[in-house]
């Protein structure tokens, strides 16, 4: 008993945070977007949504024509809807931002991605095939993305995912409370009635080459996102939980994750965040951020900081972990130095620099990093140009490889990393596929 | 302060409120409890003839998330007792003897059954009654209500029969389902009657449903036209007032005017009075908001009078009608341009949108250089808010081809953002009457439109 009631609570605290629209809510809402022409939130979105139109047509009730507005320009448009960081895109540029509140133009997509999904609507009518294959490697959003595009245009696509679980970071590594699992697999089984096929535990590089492909198809995306989590290269890591499988398990396997009773958290990205407001809803009675440079340098949205703070995180700025130190072969705290901020780094922001004799120690009983992801590996199997050790891709988004195409985290060298680009990614390198395959034959 | 208190036709009130006749009138208890949230004066909903009612009677119409733009009934006169309510509105008379107690009539189209409602609503002790010869549904089927204030001739001679047994001040309430509002009051006044009031509810079906296909509201499986009152009705209303204000025979008879149809705000009620009503009827907002509006009516009344000196409501009837006028009469070298204010504008492109696709074409897109650009020209890679709130393009008059027709003015959502700036045409006043009396062939032949305009400087693109 005692165990279905924890994993009740817990399933509860990281339940979805914002609740739905009400229908009412949903109609105040769009009865205040002014429906502007070339709206500035459509330019502002990377997949360029027309949000006016699918506002309006929540406003008239035609939620069909609502949830097909938003999937022509973005397939993801339920993740998307979630996850987006919305106050540095649409509503960031919303008109009505400057002097009142922006409309709520997350929210109102989810309102008409719920009616879609639940009620279970085919957008897109099924395409004529075309007969010609293409290969997706990584069933993330960018994967997913440019294999419906392609579907949708008539393409035979294999999705080819390493993992059980296809949804890439969407299924695995963001945390339930933004995005439940349902809404990315409900994506996947969207995807898969566009006619794409998907094939999970299939790895490139473990269980099929790029030989085997060019074989069968006329082309392949790469859409394989980031490596595992960067080594700190300290005494005692192997005894630090790796974030990403921490927010895994809190999604796939909630009862069963080990959460300390005082939990220190190394990094301050969106991940890290995640990774504390885990273990914060889930019972630790105190968790500590840690991070080698200052607030002002911080990778986490500015409203994902708000937000762990009102959690009642804490933060030790300035601070770099040096050791991990054991009891009984069980963590016990986290030494750290006292750092402060030299010139600019090669990414641009004030490099920390450790202030001799500063150690001291952070009492913890669990120790979970998330200081950012390595960089793609299968650019090195590949033997592909790389930038910044991300894959080179053209404007096309084609690599160095002719035919061999990229997008998504793995090819993000420049700019943040957002699921929303790599919606755009695989999107735009769906019409470049388009382009070779079909339209210049 | 102001001086709010009116005296309409002989009916003495100390602000010009009052409650029309309607649910909200329908009963002493309601009226008890409008005069003690402050209304000047009440007409009992209309007594008179047996009814019966149905449920679903009133229907609304509702736009862009605002509830109640407009509302549409098929209810009756009222379907209690006569004798119920004679009793209530002696009550509410002897308790209220500082309040307007009117009393709105509509019995069958016979002389002795006229006779008789009048003398028993004077028994009452009431200080007016109101004829209603404007319901357009359910009675006016029986040959009352509209199918007596759309012919003239029957409200004539139903006032007279009134007439010969009046001892208290008779309002004529019109119909505005009529094509000449003007034609009914003429006839109130050669019958002898103390006073206008003006609009009755207009005709209208409110809509239909789009699951079950029927009509809105649903009667058992049916519906139909009902009358449409409420702040949707409220331009239909002012032009009614105005236009019997223009006229020679109702202005010169000096009857005074009660004005109604969509007063939601003291506002609203400024206006009435500026186009010629002495006395204002609220119905719509107060079944919205209840009697309680009647604070911020006197208040905000009030309020605007001191601040333009206005003494006393007689002072504020009437003011405006000097202005009201029609085309013929316009000055057509009258010349007005749209000018935005790039401060004020937050770029919603809507100005734009509306000129070049449904008016002149005179508003461009600019670039940060000055540079004519087309809506939609970023690069598709293109994104974020610092890009798209950077690169928009801002909005420009060309105001040498701007003919102000004002529709750019109207669509903006920023109060004072877009401005009708008045530029001299560099032409001397002329109306078309004029051009029609001393250059007829002008206003009759192209040809000779053309060569006037070329010699006018006038030109059209």
């Amino acid at each position: 008993m005692a165990d279905i009631q924890q994993a009740t609570a817990r399933a509860n605290a990281l339940e979805e945070l914002l609740p739905p629209l009400t229908r009412n809510e949903a109609a105040m809402e769009t009865a205040r977007c002014l429906m502007c022409y070339d709206a500035p939130c459509t330019h502002a979105c990377p997949t360029h949504i027309d949000i006016p139109r699918f506002i309006k047509k929540i406003a008239t009730q035609n939620l069909r024509g609502s949830a097909r507005t938003i999937l022509e320009s973005n397939l993801l448009g339920a993740t998307c809807a979630r996850v987006c960081p919305v106050q540095e895109l649409c509503e960031g540029a919303c008109v009505l931002g400057a002097e009142h509140k922006p409309i709520a133009i997350g929210r109102l997509q989810r309102y008409a991605m719920d009616f879609a999904y639940g009620r279970g609507l085919d957008l897109f009518p099924p395409a004529k095939t075309i007969g010609k294959k293409v290969a997706v490697i990584g069933a993330g959003p960018a994967g997913l993305s440019c294999a419906g595009e392609l579907a949708k245009r008539g393409y035979g696509v294999t999705l080819f995912e390493k993992r059980d679980l296809a949804g890439g970071l969407s299924t695995y590594g963001i945390i339930g409370l933004r995005e439940p699992v349902g809404v990315a697999l409900e994506e996947v089984a969207m995807i898969q009635k566009l006619g794409v096929k998907v094939e999970t535990g299939k790895g490139l590089g473990t269980d099929f080459t790029l030989a085997d492909l060019d074989a069968n198809f006329g082309a392949v995306f790469l859409s394989v996102g980031l490596g595992i989590t960067t080594t700190l290269g300290i005494p005692g890591e192997e005894h630090i939980v790796d974030g990403l499988d921490y927010i895994e398990q809190s999604k796939l396997d909630a009862p069963n994750l080990v959460i300390g009773r005082n939990v220190v958290v190394i990094g301050a990205g969106n991940t890290a965040i995640d990774c504390a407001t885990i273990a914060k809803r889930l019972g630790a009675s105190q968790v500590t951020m840690v991070y080698r440079r200052s607030e002002k340098e911080m990778t986490a949205y500015a409203h994902e900081y708000d937000f762990i703070k009102r959690e009642g995180v804490r933060f030790s700025f300035l601070t770099q972990p040096v050791r991990v130190h054991l009891e009984n072969g069980a963590v016990k705290a986290l030494e750290c130095l006292r750092m402060s901020l030299g010139p600019a780094d090669a990414s641009g922001r004030p490099s920390p620099q450790p202030v001799a004799g500063s150690e001291f120690v952070l009492p913890a009983d669990q120790i979970v990093k998330a200081t950012g992801q390595e960089k793609p590996s299968i650019a090195s199997l590949l033997r592909l140009k790389t930038e910044k050790g991300f894959i080179q891709v053209d404007a096309n988004f084609e690599t160095s490889l002719p035919g061999v195409y990229a997008g998504g985290d793995c090819i993000r060298a420049r700019g943040a990393a957002s699921t929303v680009m790599a919606v755009q990614d695989g999107k735009l390198a769906a019409r470049s596929i388009h382009e070779r395959l079909v339209a210049h034959g | 302060m102001a001086d709010l208190s009116i005296n309409f036709a002989g009916i003495h009130s100390p602000n010009p409120f009052w409650l029309a006749s309607a649910p909200p009138s329908n009963s002493g208890l309601q009226v008890h409890r409008a005069f003690e949230a402050g209304w000047g004066g009440a007409v009992w909903k209309t007594i008179g003839a047996p009814v019966l009612n149905v449920s679903n009677r009133y229907g609304a119409w509702h736009y862009g998330g605002q509830k109640m733009l407009a509302i549409n009934n098929v209810e009756l006169i009222s379907d209690r007792p006569l004798e119920v309510n004679l009793r209530e509105i002696a009550e509410v008379k002897r308790a209220w003897p500082d309040r307007a107690v009117v009393v709105s009539a509509m019995v069958e189209s016979k002389p002795e059954t006229w006779h008789d409602i009048i003398h028993r609503i004077q028994d009452t002790g009431a200080d007016g009654i109101e004829l209603n010869y404007g319901c357009p549904h359910g009675m006016s089927e029986r040959g009352m209500g509209s199918a007596v204030g759309q012919v003239p001739e029957y409200c004539e001679q139903i006032t007279r029969w009134v007439m010969e047994v009046a001892r208290i001040p008779i309002i004529v309430k019109l119909t505005p389902n009529i094509s000449d509002i003007v034609m009914p009051a003429r006839a109130a006044v050669t019958a002898g009657a103390s006073a206008i009031s003006l609009i009755n509810t207009l005709n209208s079906i409110i809509g239909v449903d789009l699951d079950t296909l029927e009509i809105t509201p649903n009667i058992g499986g049916k519906g139909g036209h009902g009358g449409y009152a409420g702040p949707a009705v409220k331009p239909i209303a002012l032009n009614m007032l105005a236009a019997l204000g223009k006229d020679p025979v109702v202005s010169g008879s000096k009857l005074p005017i009660s004005g109604m149809g969509g007063i939601s705000t003291w506002r609203d009620a400024a206006e009435f009075l500026l186009l010629g009503a002495s006395n204002l009827q609220v119905c719509t907002a107060v079944m919205h908001y209840g009697f309680r509006i009647v604070e911020d009516l006197c208040d905000g009344l009030s309020n605007w009078m001191d601040e333009k000196g206005f003494a006393k409501i007689s002072d504020v009837t009437g003011r405006s009608l000097h202005r009201v006028s029609d085309f013929n009469n316009f000055d057509l070298s009258f010349r007005a341009v749209a000018r935005i204010d790039q401060q004020k504008c937050i770029r919603c492109n809507l100005c734009y949108v509306a000129c070049n696709d449904t008016a002149h074409q005179c508003i461009d897109l600019k670039d940060k250089d000055g540079r004519v650009v087309q809506p939609g020209s970023y690069d598709i890679r293109a994104n974020g808010r610092e890009e798209a709130v950077n690169t928009r393009p801002s909005v420009e008059v060309r105001e040498e081809d701007c003919v102000g027709c004002r529709l750019c003015y109207n669509v903006c959502p920023v109060e004072d953002c877009i401005r009708m700036i008045e530029e001299p045409s560099g032409r001397q006043p002329v109306t078309w009457a004029q051009i029609s009396e001393s250059q007829r062939e002008v206003t009759e032949d192209w040809e000779k439109m053309k060569s006037y305009r070329e010699k006018m400087g006038i030109h059209i693109h």
